[in-house]
């Protein structure tokens, strides 16, 4: 069963189901994300990751439908948990691997880590923890484009419920609708911010009703129906593209994991598991996939094997490079190299507990 | 022998041996620049003008200063009607300003952020810190923003528009921290900031804004990173930047006809720190006294004394000192603004002191 935008535009009806070449393009991402996500969970577990592993269960259908209908010329900040919308951006799987296995090889080469990584020189912007801080750095980079001239760009940022409560996201909101920047802002509501859930974290009615308080266009959108996220986020898309106003998007979903592979979640209700918005993205898709006989048993079996072969060869690539080495790294943090201040580098080789 | 190089601003051409005195040179078009006198504000409302014209992907960010307004201070006056498109007023958003800059500066752009006092920086410390202050280190691409920081203290301002900020901004990794103190510096160092390909936060002091005059902008400045001698002198250093380098030069010219020869460092950048001239001046001097405007608890002037201690000690004829503001929020009334920031008074007393031993 497909289901559509539970709230759309009134002039606007939703429209019909994605063609199903896009909705099994997207699947394949989703796929290919939770046996990427699942094997880093394994190897953290074995302690082969340091830190954490912060995965999107639950929040693939949103995610994928972020990366699937921007142009290598946009912009994309993802956040926490967008493994789907990167790997649909154009992410390589190995950029995953190396980072969270600290290859000196990766985009981050061991310097940061999980999924604190990108490559804004291929306009995946490198998120940092502090959350709502990407909206504005977004916003600029779209203010960028349209300096110097360019056309039919958009940008695109996602966020959590959490991270909607941050100043950062207000300022980054407000400021992108009086620069009148081509951005799309994806909200997942999962439910929790880490522990926390929702009515300790806003006590409007609706996240969406905050759109037009900004000057944004608002929609919501059932994050479990994967048909619906690739409509509506689509649709915003579509119309960041079309010149109307910075489109906001608030997906429900519940968060089907804990905030990182530390947290066994037990904050979650039995009550709110029970919800619709808490079905799994991933089986809802693959029913949608054997109902309307899209495709047949043995290609989804050919599918995971090979999103499996995929996976176990970026893992097995990155855990044979070599990790970084303090001794051997180049603490500079500046790129203009004679304005680095060496004065400490220089007082640490002189210090004879170092010998 | 000066090794002479010339930046027509865009692209940086950088120095890079060590231990050579360097210039930059700074190339007028069609700007003319000699005017009569010249404020330390005017200077750097030309920079800013000259860096406008020179370069389309320079553009101004902050609040109030477009428009016919120009700015709390007018350090941007005028821009605005020549360049509409790219002198741009803002909301009231420290963050979401620098956000946007950084965003900006990814995409190729040369953003100069007005902060209306340094003192609101604070609510953008993290995109200054987090994000700006990281990304080159963590993606190998740099952020070239400039942060316009007008800094320091004047009389009546109070707790929350007179604050030094260089301290902590030259805390954290991967940031350039300019303090001019002259003119001239105010000028060309503004000019090479926009060039510097990284993060650069520059303090411009506001009791400097009106106070300070020159005959005529410079043509090149000594490069960020070189300590410039103030004035020389053969029984104590006083290393200074901002507007403390006036205060203590009032001081070295007070203690003249006492017989003492004051020298005054002025350190021009925080970060990075010219220690070699720091420690070259202590050679000569065998005294050291260190004064900067911020808050007492550690920052520049610590950093200072730590950096000659531990590398010049035996140069040392008395321990060093240093002289900051108090460690209280900055007062309102005139009467205590003036003693709790460091003045011509106070490092006079600090400074006999230590010619004394």
């Amino acid at each position: 069963m497909l289901q559509t935008a539970q709230r759309q535009s009134k002039t606007k009806k939703p429209k019909p189901a994605s063609p199903h070449e896009r909705f099994l393009e997207a699947f394949r991402w989703m796929l290919l994300t939770r046996t990427l996500e699942e094997k880093l969970v394994s190897l953290y577990r074995g302690g082969l990751i340091t830190s954490g592993v912060y995965i999107g269960k639950g929040q693939e259908a949103v995610s994928v439908a972020c990366g699937m209908f921007l142009k290598k010329s946009d912009i994309f900040a993802p956040l926490i948990r967008d493994q789907a919308g990167r790997s649909a951006f154009g992410e390589a799987l190995l950029d995953v691997t190396r980072t969270y296995l600290g290859s000196r090889l990766g985009p981050m080469r061991g310097r940061d880590g999980n999924i604190h990584r990108g490559r804004p020189q291929e306009n995946q912007l490198a998120m940092v923890s502090h959350l709502g801080a990407m909206v504005s750095v977004t916003v600029g980079a779209l203010m960028a484009k349209r300096f110097k001239g360019e056309k039919g760009f958009i940008g695109m940022t996602c966020i959590g419920e959490g991270g909607m409560q941050a100043g950062a996201f207000h300022e980054g909101m407000n400021i992108a609708a009086v620069e009148q920047v081509p951005l799309v802002i994806v909200a997942t509501n999962n439910h929790y911010a880490y522990s926390t859930p929702n009515d300790r974290e806003f006590a409007c009615h609706d996240l969406v009703d905050r759109a037009i308080g900004y000057g944004f266009e608002g929609y919501n959108l059932d994050g479990t129906d994967l048909s619906a996220c690739l409509d509506v986020i689509g649709g915003a898309v579509k119309r960041a593209r079309a010149g109307r106003p910075p489109q906001l998007v608030v997906a429900s979903v519940l968060r089907l994991s804990g905030h990182g592979e530390h947290d066994d979640a037990g904050y979650v209700t039995e009550e709110i598991k029970r919800e619709p918005f808490a079905r799994d993205c991933l089986k809802v898709a693959e029913q949608t996939i054997a109902d309307l006989k899209l495709v047949d048993a043995e290609t989804l079996a050919e599918w995971r094997k090979e999103a499996a072969t995929k996976v176990d060869e970026a893992i097995a690539t990155a855990q044979q490079e070599a990790p970084p080495e303090g001794d051997k790294e180049d603490w500079c943090a500046l790129s203009t190299r004679d304005l680095v201040d060496r004065w400490n580098e220089i007082n640490e080789e002189g210090n004879p507990s170092d010998e | 022998m000066p090794h002479h190089f010339h930046i027509c601003v865009w692209p940086s051409h950088r120095y890079s041996e060590f231990g050579l005195c360097h210039y930059f040179v700074i190339r007028h078009s069609s700007f003319v620049i000699s005017l009569m006198s010249i404020t330390y504000l005017e200077a750097i409302r030309e920079a800013q003008a000259k860096l406008l014209r020179d370069d389309e992907r320079v553009f101004i960010y902050g609040q109030d200063v477009g428009g016919a307004f120009g700015g709390a201070f007018k350090a941007t006056k005028g821009l605005a009607k020549e360049f509409p498109r790219r002198v741009l007023n803002t909301p009231i958003s420290e963050d979401a300003m620098v956000g946007t800059a950084i965003g900006a500066a990814i995409e190729g752009m040369r953003p100069i952020v007005e902060m209306q006092f340094a003192d609101f920086s604070s609510i953008a410390l993290n995109q200054i810190l987090n994000n700006a202050g990281t990304h080159y280190w963590r993606t190998n691409m740099p952020v070239p923003i400039t942060v316009r920081l007008p800094s320091g203290g004047t009389k009546g301002s109070g707790p929350f528009h007179s604050q030094s900020m260089e301290s902590i901004y030259a805390h954290y990794p991967g940031l350039i921290v300019m303090t001019p103190a002259t003119v001239e510096d105010a000028y060309t160092m503004l000019i090479e900031a926009v060039a510097i390909d990284d993060p650069v936060v520059y303090c411009e002091h506001k009791y400097l804004y009106y106070h300070l005059k020159a005959d005529k902008l410079p043509t090149e400045g000594l490069p960020t990173g070189r300590a410039r001698i103030a004035r020389e002198g053969r029984d104590l250093t006083i290393v200074s930047y901002s507007a403390m380098v006036h205060e203590a030069l009032a001081v070295a010219e007070q203690l003249a006809p006492e017989g003492f020869e004051i020298e005054v460092v002025d350190l021009r950048s925080v970060k990075p720190l010219d220690t070699d001239t720091v420690l070259a001046s202590v050679a000569r001097t065998g005294r050291l006294l260190c004064v900067g405007e911020s808050f007492p608890w550690g920052g520049v002037t610590a950093e200072v004394i730590a950096r000659v201690t531990a590398e010049g000690f035996h140069l040392l004829d008395a321990a060093p000192q240093r002289l900051n503001a108090k460690d209280t929020p900055i007062p309102y009334h005139p009467n205590l603004w003036s003693t709790h920031r460091p003045s011509a008074k106070q490092i006079a007393r600090k400074a006999r002191a230590l010619l004394r031993e």
